[in-house]
């Protein structure tokens, strides 16, 4: 399946700012995550489609994908 | 810091200062001290710009001492803007240097007969006035550089620009940061108007000659503040995104989410978020040779700051925030990070709220003043308000006021103040706090973005009404204890994740003053502070029918979620039972 996933900030970095990445059906974003060798316990939000999803969400084809560090400002 | 300055402007001859102990007022910093000082003694009823009214002045408690991030400074007043109780707040050099000198306060009180205008001077020998009509009609960028060739660069200086001086609802007041610039700003609630009532052009505070607050036990300190300093970079926030991308790191988080208020809070999305957003104009800064990192206060271990340059490589602004980056951007339509710095730059000058003119000329863009998008035309809007002609004041004195004047209907105010950059049907926790915060639409007052959005302190599903209060309320009362403290709000970050960082703020606080705080104090000085500013607004009228968000949020559905305001009434009224 095709996804477009967005990074942020510092996991820009050595990587990519959007892409369209072909991944396996049933893929969960932590493996996603994983493909990217972004580690786990750095990221700080997750979302598909604007709304908040977790490590083990299975995202569907088409979706898009956006994955941020620990974020604050304001 | 155990005195208060109080200064009559009203004096027969000019102003009359006395120095009196701190009282009741201690183990109170900024926000805290400002508060209950206007909660008891300025008459609710009052009209803001009247003699009647006073400018309180607060260090944080621990302003002037080594503990990093303690310097801000804030003001309370009753606001011209909201007629309720003010706080506003801001970094640069002077909260420190009022804390070095030992005042725990600095309260104005009446206003003086006459036209002219006065400079306060408050240096290691007490106070003297001067009256000074060499300023009137100056920018802060003009007024600070005349007052460095006079004062020297060793000093922080307090100033109001054009709107103070014309006591405008949006008015500012402007700290020099440690390049003596004018660019930390006591933003909110036109407490420039006030300052401008009071006929004070320019606060020069000169600290040489004077040592750091001593800690009653400086073994305790010392080992205090080193932690301090370590759980502050420990952490994601404070220790690598605010450092490396400012504020403005939040435009393509909001954006994503679909809660970036975009042509007057009609969309949740902008499409040019991209080009503005903190990871392009941190590459911008370094490409022209400015700074992605810098602190806007000596001994500031977070530096979320920034000096943004233009194509020619000649300094313009301070790194804007993400906040004004929204207001005169997204919120406009307006695309172009180099006009949002000229806009900055023009607020900082004048003395203007950044969140109030952006808001404004977005109403006045839902007018048909200008078009959306109108990147020139915003520029000429800001600069009619420096100017004062008769369309620049009715700009200059908010987005309610401009909303009333150009009969708009979707004007995002609340007590009268423009909101900021979070769309309260998109981050409903955000929206509870706009509601019912004393201080009218603010987003530091308590920050549910952090949780509704950023994930930080637990997870509340932003798009749904569930969970909001109680997230709202608790924020509520731990910022308001944080702004008790006069700690820069971006340690609450750090503070409210690490148990430990926590802790040590406590531990900084007991060893410069010999108290034995625990954390459950910290609750309770925030409950007081917020019962003091409730208070004061039910005095001055500003009950609970006051704390509504405007109608339309609940009505017009916000694009890409497609939700309204789903907090009921009733149930903000309960915000505050505890």
């Amino acid at each position: 399946m095709k996804l477009t996933v967005k990074l942020f900030a510092t996991f820009r970095q050595g990587r990519f700012a959007e892409a369209e990445l072909e991944l396996a059906e049933g893929t969960t974003l932590g493996s996603l995550a994983d493909g990217l060798r972004i580690p786990r316990e750095e990221i700080g939000i997750l979302m598909v489609g604007g709304r908040h999803a977790e490590l083990a969400h299975r995202p569907a084809p088409g979706d898009v994908v956006a994955i941020f560090p620990l974020l604050g400002g304001g | 810091m155990d005195k208060i300055l109080r200064v009559d402007m009203s004096a027969k001859g000019g102003p009359k200062a006395s120095v009196e102990p701190v009282g009741k007022y201690v183990g109170l910093g900024g926000r805290g001290m400002t508060s209950l000082i206007v909660a008891d003694e300025v008459d609710p009823a009052c009209h803001p710009l009247s003699a009647a009214n006073k400018l309180v002045f607060a260090p944080g408690l621990l302003a002037g001492t080594s503990a990093s991030t303690s310097g801000r400074i804030s003001v309370g007043c009753k606001s011209p803007l909201t007629g309720g109780i003010k706080e506003a707040n801001a970094g640069g050099q002077a909260g420190m240097a009022l804390g070095r000198l030992g005042y725990a306060a600095v309260i104005f009180e009446g206003a003086p007969a006459g036209d002219d205008l006065w400079k306060v001077l408050i240096d290691k020998n007490g106070v003297s006035f001067s009256v000074d009509n060499s300023c009137r009609g100056l920018g802060n960028y003009d007024t600070v550089e005349k007052l460095v060739k006079v004062h020297g660069e060793k000093c922080a200086y307090v100033t109001i620009g054009q709107a103070g001086e014309m006591k405008l609802g949006a008015a500012s007041i402007a700290c020099t940061d440690r390049e003596l610039r004018p660019t930390r700003h006591m933003g909110r609630g036109g407490v420039g108007a006030v300052m401008g009532s009071k006929k004070i052009k320019a606060i020069v505070v000169d600290e040489s000659g004077t040592t750091p607050p001593q800690p009653r036990d400086p073994a305790r300190f010392k080992e205090a503040a080193k932690a301090w300093v370590e759980g502050l970079k420990r952490h994601a926030v404070s220790g690598q995104g605010l450092p490396a991308f400012g504020t403005n790191v939040l435009t393509n988080v909001l954006n994503e989410a679909g809660g970036y208020p975009t042509f007057n809070f009609k969309e949740g999305r902008f499409a040019g978020a991209s080009k503005i957003s903190g990871e392009t104009q941190a590459q911008l800064e370094i490409d022209r040779g400015g700074l992605a990192t810098h602190g806007c206060q000596r001994g500031c271990t977070i530096q979320c700051s920034g000096i943004f340059h233009d194509k020619e490589g000649k300094y313009v602004t301070k790194q804007p925030e993400y906040e004004t980056v929204w207001s005169h951007g997204g919120n406009c339509g307006i695309d172009d990070l180099d006009v949002i710095a000229q806009l900055d730059r023009m607020d900082d000058d004048f003395g203007l709220d950044t969140i109030e003119m952006g808001v404004t000329i977005g109403v006045a863009m839902e007018a048909g003043v200008i078009p959306f998008g109108d990147a020139a035309g915003a520029l000429r809007l800001l600069g009619e308000v420096g100017k004062g002609t008769p369309l620049g004041r009715i700009l200059g004195s908010g987005a309610g006021v401009t909303g009333k004047v150009f009969g708009v209907e979707r004007v995002p105010v609340v007590k009268n103040q423009a909101l900021p950059a979070y769309d309260p049907r998109a981050v409903q926790g955000q929206g509870v706090t706009y509601a019912t915060s004393p201080m009218g639409g603010d987003h530091t007052a308590g920050y549910a973005v952090a949780t509704n959005i950023l994930k930080v302190g637990g997870f509340v599903d932003p798009l749904k009404p569930e969970g909001q209060v109680e997230l709202s309320r608790n924020l509520q009362i731990a910022t308001a204890a944080v702004d008790s403290t006069g700690m820069c709000l971006f340690v609450a970050f750090p503070v409210l994740d690490q148990p430990d960082t926590f802790q040590t703020l406590i531990d900084l606080l007991n060893a410069q003053y010999g108290l034995s705080l625990v954390g459950d104090d910290v609750a309770a000085l925030g409950k007081k502070v917020l019962s003091a500013e409730r208070g004061f607004n039910s005095r001055a009228g500003l009950g609970v029918e006051q704390d509504r968000l405007p109608r339309f949020f609940e009505q017009q559905p916000l694009a890409p979620h497609n939700v309204v305001f789903g907090v009921k009434p009733e149930e903000l009224d309960r915000v505050f039972n505890w």
